[in-house]
């Protein structure tokens, strides 16, 4: 069992909230974990990446190679692309949020970026931020992706659940059943 | 007990495992978590393990010192550049050796995700002439830290733990002990004829350290592993470069392979791994160390050394990955069986995605300081502005461009002065209030004494910002701070850097700007990401 993913998005987004309910997850199953993670100068409004790898035996490299990652999971549409040259071209997933974060004057037009999705043959999209709002979560919007991430992550929903209640479990009930109910959101999304 | 650690995280737990009992360190991305791991933590807390930040990292390595010199164990964290700002201390440790273990830390960033050089450390630990480790992952991080106070102890010496960014900051599940070590008790067998540096004492201490070094290489012989296969291709790998020839390989390589994990090099290896074959390929993270010394051992008629420098097996700058390791292996076999090389294919970025670089915060006070200071500027010919190093560095980027250099922890200062003394005017320095703690007051003093035509701003957002937001040393010092250094009171202004205070702002500004001599012009809000975690608590 092998799992390599991409975690993207733009500083402070909460990539690296995903990347550790994954990471929980597959640690109580006893599979060996390895996260690269970018602290620093980019978390401040730049772009930001985590390579997570998971495998049932040891892993080397703290980074994914080229064309090898299976999915790429990405809080901003144009930050997923940014790391097409990592993702699998026979069988990796992008799982990303349409929501564009526009913090820089040369960000694409709505035709460029959607030209370039069109190649891609194995999409997920959904504006997780506005179904956050719409169901009165505004601050679960990354775990409504992770939710619609988790078909192509292979990785059982109940697992997830319970990941998200052990890391939620010290911010409160309150917290927990809004991360929950992100995710079960997110999940019936992508089914549509 | 399993526990999912960063690197650095890895490294922390292994020092209060071993028995640490004092941490000192200044911020510096990639080696901030280290210290931050040791505040955190219930059993440091519980023993009282020292763990305060130091206001610079000299300070920092001359108090563990102190430390060790009473017997306890204590270790020294930085990034490769806060190394540059403790070389006095820590090449002169060496000299004095140690009482309790000394293990320096330092954490390079090769392919400078954040920094301004590339420098590899290592070539400092040899320079200093000390053990220098090299873990190549996590696990084996934490696994060290015991053995690396250990060996600090047994050679008297300080022990030099080399890590690059890949490791520090990449999580992985670590097997750690239950139970930390006890800690050493104060003890009073440091002597002050190995301590006090007059030239009698140091060339007797300079002879038992180079007399060490063949016992240093000795100690290694356990960790320096090597593997012979039938192969005519041997490999010399260190820290997380051999992750990425075992990448390459899934773990099983078909050539010999010597990792190297304990410096100084071991010659007795290197020469039974040159006896099984013809070509050395060096894999290793940051510069060509390795490289560099095996090209001067051996004869290059007798046995083809590459890697970074002969031939472009690997690149040259940045960190290595998987995939320049596995590329590199692709063309020797190409090349051995007499065919032509050719890279596997990208898949290219689209065109659509552009770059996003990292810029100060939306309402963040710098915003305002380098809006007023603009606007102020405009009105002279030829302005200069010399920037230091913080989130305040992004001023040099659109939409500001108001930064003419940023060289290193608080050169702002020291280089206006010298601009002024050239005959520049006006000449400005913009600091931050951690930076100017860290290396700025001394500059300031010359400036004083010399009565020098500048206005220095300390941009004060009452923290640590750039690394994530730690106490600054100085805080609510600064005026008396600046006022007891000679500047006059009159002189030290303080300005809230807000929007709507620009009308303020920009007077002061002009005001100190227009007034011969160093004027101080502080500029104080609270950082927008602690006030939002202060808000929370």
């Amino acid at each position: 069992m092998k799992l390599d993913i991409i975690l993207a998005g733009v500083g402070g987004q909460g990539i690296l909230t995903v990347a550790a309910i994954i990471g929980e997850a597959c640690m109580n199953e006893g599979l060996m974990i390895k996260q690269a993670e970018v602290h620093g100068m980019s978390q401040r409004g730049g772009d930001v990446q985590s390579n997570l790898r998971i495998s049932d035996s040891h892993i080397y490299s703290d980074l994914i190679s080229k064309g090898g990652a299976d999915v790429i999971i990405s809080l901003e549409p144009m930050e997923a692309l940014r790391y097409l040259p990592w993702l699998n071209p026979e069988t990796g997933w992008i799982i990303t949020s349409s929501a564009r974060f526009v913090n820089i004057p040369t960000y694409p037009s709505d035709e460029a970026l959607e030209a370039a999705y069109k190649d891609q043959p194995r999409v997920v999209s959904l504006d997780v931020e506005k179904l956050a709002k719409e169901n009165g979560i505004p601050r679960s919007a990354n775990m409504i992706l992770l939710g619609a991430a988790q078909e192509a992550l292979g990785i059982e929903y109940s697992k997830l659940e319970d990941a998200i209640r052990r890391l939620f479990a010290r911010k409160g009930d309150e917290i927990v059943e809004a991360n929950l109910k992100a995710l079960a959101i997110g999940r019936d999304e992508a089914r549509k | 007990m399993k526990k999912l650690l960063l690197g650095d995280e890895a490294i922390a737990l292994g020092a209060i495992n071993a028995g640490l009992s004092g941490v000192y360190a200044y911020p510096g991305t990639p080696s901030t978590e280290v210290t931050e791991f040791i505040q955190g933590n219930p059993v440091a807390r519980e023993r009282g393990i020292h763990s305060r930040w130091s206001t610079n990292e000299k300070t920092a390595m001359e108090a563990a010192l102190g430390m060790s010199y009473m017997g306890k164990r204590a270790m020294v964290c930085m990034k490769h550049v806060g190394l540059n700002v403790c070389m006095d201390p820590f090449v002169n440790s060496a000299m004095t050796g140690v009482g309790g273990g000394v293990v320096v830390l330092v954490a390079d960033d090769p392919t400078m995700h954040s920094s301004q050089d590339e420098q590899d450390s290592r070539y400092l630990g040899s320079f200093a002439m000390v053990p220098v480790l090299e873990p190549r992952d996590q696990q084996q991080a934490y696994d060290m830290m015991a053995y690396a106070f250990e060996l600090s102890e047994k050679r008297s010496l300080p022990v030099l733990m080399r890590v690059t960014t890949r490791m520090a900051h990449s999580r992985a599940v670590v097997e750690v002990a239950e139970t930390a070590a006890p800690q050493n008790e104060l003890n009073y067998k440091s002597q002050a004829k190995d301590w006090v540096l007059l030239p009698v004492n140091a060339r007797r201490k300079n002879d038992i350290l180079v007399g060490l070094q063949p016992s240093l290489e000795a100690d290694g012989e356990a960790w320096n592993k090597l593997t012979v296969k039938d192969s005519k291709l041997g490999i010399i790998t260190s820290g997380v470069g051999w992750n990425y020839v075992m990448e390459a390989f899934g773990g099983d390589c078909p050539h010999s392979v010597l990792h190297i994990t304990h410096y100084p090099l071991p010659h007795a290896a290197i020469a039974q791994l040159c006896e099984n074959s013809e070509t050395i390929l060096i894999v290793e993270e940051g510069q060509p160390f390795i490289e560099e010394k095996i090209q001067g051992m051996l004869p290059q008629n007798q046995w083809k050394v590459i890697g970074k420098l002969n031939g472009g097996y690997l690149p040259r700058t940045g960190e290595l990955s998987p995939d320049c390791v596995r590329e590199a292996f692709r063309r020797i076999d190409a090349e051995a069986a007499g065919v032509e090389y050719k890279p596997v294919p990208e898949v290219a970025k689209p065109e659509a995605v552009v770059a996003r670089p990292p810029a100060l915060c939306q309402g963040c006070g710098h915003r305002s300081v380098y809006e007023a200071l603009n606007l102020v500027l405009q009105e002279y010919e030829n302005p200069r502005v010399f920037g230091d190093i913080g989130c305040y560095t992004l001023g040099f980027l659109p939409p500001f461009r108001a930064l003419h250099s940023c060289v290193d922890m608080g050169a702002s200062i020291t280089m206006a002065k010298g601009a002024a003394d050239a005959g520049q005017f006006p000449s400005i320095a913009v600091i931050g209030d951690s930076t100017f703690t860290h290396s700025g007051m001394t500059g300031l003093l010359d400036a004083i004494n010399e009565n020098a035509n500048i206005t220095v701003i300390i941009s004060d957002n009452l923290t640590t910002a750039m690394t994530g937001g730690q106490d600054s040393a100085g805080t609510s010092k600064y005026e008396a701070i600046c006022t007891g250094l000679g500047a006059d009171p009159a002189h030290v202004r303080v300005v809230v850097p807000l929007p709507q205070n620009m009308e303020a702002i920009t007077a002061t500004i002009r005001e100190e700007i227009a007034y011969e001599g160093v004027s101080v012009i502080i500029p104080r809000r609270e950082c927008l990401q602690t006030l939002k975690r202060h808000k929370k608590k």
